[in-house]
């Protein structure tokens, strides 16, 4: 099939950060000051890919025969990852010298994780969602022992790299036979054709294959084993990348694959599924995260807890709780990165202070950092008028919809369970008197980071329509 | 019109004065407390002028203004009163100011954010008074944590971490119930008119519809958050806690208008949105309201501490609430409205002396006092004041509010037996032992205590200014309680015209 030229034109975002690649490593190899020049590279790449995804929305097409899509949703998850690579970036700068890896290469792994989110937001094939997951995941399996002479890190990376490969396996076996079924690997042929073929036992046991191996990847119950670790022992802005635009990648696929259940009205088989899977995962993360005292540990628990949330929407699967998702995993990364950003400033070196004590008496060391700290804190509890309160209130209304209202009862019980953990560190910041005297050091760069989370997590929880009317007109394409 | 916007300025005031707040600098404690005043003030006026533009013989709801906000969920900015919301809306206003005023002294750790957190909760409290649909409401009902959590949090007393934490998970598990049935319902709502809708006056028709065993469930959700938030026994437990820890300024604002917030819902969600099930459950939850009456009195009788007395004596009085609301008739349910503020008052009063003794002596048990009559005597008589309207005495407002709730009671079909009336009104005599006992042992007698002669000083100018309204407003109900009863007529009428014009089959 012949390629227009207009098909490059609009695949621009993707060849515009292939280019960044390539690049940075350029520049990585003439000079000795990379790790001066790749941040701002990367923050101007970044940038520009999520204007220009938000500015091309409704240039919907699906470009290479069938292969990639580009403008709708795939365009709202372009914005989502790029703009919280960027915040990421920005954090990462001051903290880098903190960690110990000052280096350039970091700069351009991230940018290479987030060409694979892009491939695996946009692919119609099942073949390219496989080509984009191993983009992504390999460049987070480096970033995890990125810090090589550090012993927790290696663990880390290790432990990400094995079982995620283990997962990787399902995935590909399931796509065997999904293939074998079907006969195609276009997701557009699939999902077309999914009421008949979803009879085919081999079929649906592919494809609940495939659905394991993204399970893991968003880190819900029972395939979480590798989050408390991997979190705990990756540095603090690379958890922060991990656990915000990774699994909105995930969560992409997700939602193209079980497409045809919302969009074509065909049986929804895997409900009992995801209905498991969601309560499960609400539960386990919020009971598990009341005992944890490490903050990077507590977040990663809390990670796993709101990936029961989003997958309740896929349980009710309508396009009420699809667009709820999407809205939920946008708040969701600004809140979660913005904590990040915040324990990153925090954190001293060689993995000190990121325990719960060190935030003591937060508010009359640094008093900003205070307030928006407690302002993720109080968003990831749910509370309103902020965006994480929206990302709940959405899906709920999804699920209540679609007749799930026994799974909106377990999420707000959740909801309650993880309001005490959540308020535990605000009550550190606030009503505790300061246990260790240091000074965090703010550079203006991760400051900037934190204050453009928070006004996200602000404007989307006042102004949800902004971002809720943009969903529900590309949700259908 | 521009009539219609006054409620959006009186709620955007406190949120646009606390936020000014924040661009203080840290040191100009001064400045910033007579901003937080002046600010407070300011909404004070602009109630006031909604109270004088009102017309009480129209029982709609008034000075209504509707703007979408969400249109993918089809929720809106909409606000209105009626004659109850309005008298909670000037509770508000009018308490406000004064408690601002009472810290000037107690509060001296970080005024700037004390004072944020005051004005963001008086918008939170307004918000939940005047808002007209249900998804706002839940907003406003939550977002008002917030700023409770940090007063109590920051400013409580040793046990202030425990106290905050309670009070916010307690009110946080009935709302989140309340969320998910606000979901059913607006849901609900789409299958009937075609259109997802949180607007309560149209969920006002389609709440008695639902049918009867999903609507107890529905009650249930709504009924556990406000009961909570009452507290009605036996879901009081974080009352006390909160109450004691609180600083005054956090006493007064949780027993004069936290708590009705908990009745108010009751009257304006439960009742009309889920008639049958409110007639259904009226007698059990009477039952509970009269062991909280009973228990929080006998309860009051036995404190050592003068704050944690106060702090029972409020689970007794709101009891009284809940009663006269379940109870359905005009007399009581206007009784119950008329007790909301009389609680306010009097109990704020009694939060605000105790806190002004305690600023000077820096205890609180009863048995350290006794016989400052002597020292301060102008003080003995505002706690006179406020503990005798807090028993009830005929010629002060609590008198005006238990007699309409009891007789009211009495007077009931929904309730349909005079055995409430009787356990009821034995809470009013136990009122006033605990009280005037109290009161004996704390002003009577002779001096135990010769350190008191060295710290107790009577009322300055400021303590005055503070006390002197509530004073005149807790007489002038007593004596003139038409004003405020004129208020809420109409409005009580309609809102039992609406549950009986849905319940005519259970009720005969």
């Amino acid at each position: 099939m012949p390629v227009s030229n207009f098909e490059y034109y609009q695949l621009s975002p993707f060849i515009l950060i292939g280019l960044g690649i390539i690049i940075s490593v350029v520049i990585e190899m003439i000079t000795k000051k990379s790790e001066q020049i790749l941040p701002w590279l990367s923050i101007l790449l970044f940038l520009a890919i999520s204007i220009y995804s938000i500015v091309n929305i409704n240039n919907h097409a699906i470009l290479f025969g069938g292969m990639i899509e580009v403008g709708g949703k795939p365009a709202i998850f372009n914005f989502i990852f790029n703009i919280g690579a960027m915040l990421i970036v920005m954090s990462s700068i001051g903290y880098l010298k903190k960690y110990g890896t000052y280096y350039g290469e970091y700069y351009i792994i991230v940018q290479s994780s987030v060409l694979g989110m892009m491939i695996m937001a946009g692919s119609k094939d099942i073949l390219m969602v496989f080509l984009g997951l191993e983009l992504m995941s390999i460049c987070f399996y480096v970033l995890a022992g990125f810090n090589r002479k550090k012993l927790s890190a290696n663990e880390s990376s290790l432990k990400y790299f094995l079982l995620g490969s283990f997962a990787t396996g399902f995935i590909v076996y399931g796509i065997a036979l999904i293939y074998g079924t079907a006969g195609n690997t276009s997701l557009l042929y699939i999902t077309s054709n999914f009421a008949s073929l979803s009879s085919n036992i081999i079929f649906v046991t592919g494809f609940v294959l495939f659905l394991i191996g993204f399970s893991f990847k968003i880190a819900a119950f029972p395939f979480h084993m590798w989050v408390p670790d991997v979190y705990q022992g990756s540095a603090t802005t690379v958890t922060g990348l991990m656990s915000t635009t990774g699994k909105t990648a995930a969560f992409s696929v997700l939602i193209i694959s079980i497409a045809a259940t919302f969009t074509l009205n065909a049986p929804n088989v895997f409900k009992p599924y995801f209905s498991v899977i969601a309560a499960l995962s609400m539960l386990f993360g919020s009971i598990v995260a009341i005992s944890q005292n490490n903050l990077k540990r507590m977040l990663a628990y809390s990670s796993i807890s709101h990936a029961g949330y989003m997958a309740i929407g896929l349980a009710a699967a309508n396009t009420q709780s699809i667009s709820g998702i999407i809205f939920y995993l946008a708040a969701y990364a600004f809140m979660n990165i913005g904590a990040f950003t915040v324990i990153s400033i925090i954190e001293g070196e060689g993995d000190t202070r990121i325990d719960i004590d060190s935030f003591a008496g937060l508010h009359t060391k640094s008093p900003v950092l205070a307030a928006f700290m407690s302002l993720f804190m109080f968003a990831l509890a749910g509370i309103p008028p902020l965006a994480g309160f929206f990302g709940k209130y959405y899906v709920f209304v999804g699920a209540i919809e679609g007749g799930l209202t026994w799974l909106a009862i377990v999420g707000v019980i959740s909801s309650m369970i993880s309001v005490y953990f959540y308020l535990r560190v605000v009550v550190y910041i606030y009503f505790r008197d300061s246990i260790e005297e240091f000074k965090p050091e703010i550079s203006s760069f991760s400051l900037s980071a934190v204050i453009i989370s928070g006004a996200f997590v602000l404007i989307f929880g006042i102004l949800p329509d902004l971002l809720l009317n943009v969903i529900n007109s590309v949700i259908n394409l | 019109m521009e009539q219609n916007l006054l409620l959006t300025y009186l709620l955007f005031t406190p949120i646009i004065g606390s936020v000014a707040v924040l661009f203080f600098g840290k040191n100009q404690t001064k400045f910033i407390r007579w901003f937080g005043l002046f600010v407070s003030l300011i909404a004070f006026v602009i109630s006031l002028i909604i109270y004088f533009g009102f017309d009480s013989s129209k029982p709609q709801f008034q000075f209504l203004h509707q703007v979408l906000w969400i249109s993918s969920l089809n929720v809106s900015y909409n606000v209105g009163v009626d004659g109850i919301s309005l008298l909670l809306v000037l509770l508000t206003t009018f308490l406000t100011p004064l408690t601002l005023l009472s810290t000037w002294n107690a509060i001296e750790k970080n005024v700037k954010m004390f004072t944020f957190s005051m004005l963001f909760l008086e918008a939170g409290m307004l918000g939940v008074f005047v808002s007209l649909d249900i998804f706002l409401f839940y907003i406003f009902w939550e977002v008002m944590l917030i700023p409770m959590y940090f007063i109590i949090g920051i400013w409580g007393g040793e046990r202030r971490i425990y106290a905050s934490i309670k009070f916010f998970i307690y009110t946080m598990v009935g709302s989140l119930l309340m969320l998910v049935a606000i979901i059913w319902l607006a849901v609900y709502a789409s299958g009937i008119t075609g259109k997802f809708t949180t607007n309560l006056l149209e969920l006002y028709k389609v709440g008695p519809t639902i049918p009867h065993q999903i609507q107890g469930w529905m009650f249930g959700a709504f009924f556990l958050s406000f009961a909570i938030k009452v507290p009605l026994f036996p879901l009081h437990t974080w009352l006390p806690d909160a109450h004691v820890e609180a600083p005054t300024a956090g006493s007064v604002i949780l027993a004069g208008v936290l708590l009705k917030m908990g009745t108010y819902g009751i009257l304006r969600y439960c009742l009309p949105l889920f008639p049958q099930s409110a007639i259904n459950f009226a007698p059990l939850i009477s039952v509970l309201a009269i062991i909280g009456i009973i228990y929080g009195a006998l309860v009051s009788m036995v404190q050592t501490d003068i704050k944690k007395l106060v702090a029972y004596s409020s689970v007794s009085h709101l009891g009284f609430v809940v009663l006269g609301t379940f109870a359905m008739t005009v007399e009581a349910v206007q009784g119950a409205v008329i007790q909301m503020v009389n609680h306010g008052l009097s109990t704020g009063a009694l939060f605000l002396l105790v806190g002004i003794i305690y600023e000077r002596t820096h205890r609180r048990d009863i048995a350290y006092y006794g016989g400052i009559a002597k020292l301060v005597p102008l003080y003995a008589v505002a706690l006179m004041i406020a503990s005798l309207s807090s028993v009830g005495l005929p010629g002060l407002n609590g008198f005006i509010g238990e007699f309409l709730i009891l007789l009211g009671t009495f007077k009931s079909s929904v309730l349909n037996s005079w055995w409430y009336t009787v356990f009821a009104a034995t809470g009013v005599i136990f009122a006033a032992v605990y009280l005037l006992w109290m009161y004996q042992r704390v002003v009577f007698g002779e001096v135990k205590n010769p350190e008191l002669k060295e710290h107790l000083t009577d009322l300055n100018v400021r303590e005055f200014v503070v006390l002197i309204p509530i004073l005149i407003f807790i007489v002038w109900i007593g004596i003139y309680p038409s004003t405020f009863l004129g208020m809420t007529e109409e409005s009580t009428k309609s809102i039992l015209q609406h549950v009986s014009s849905f319940t005519f089959d259970i009720l005969k």
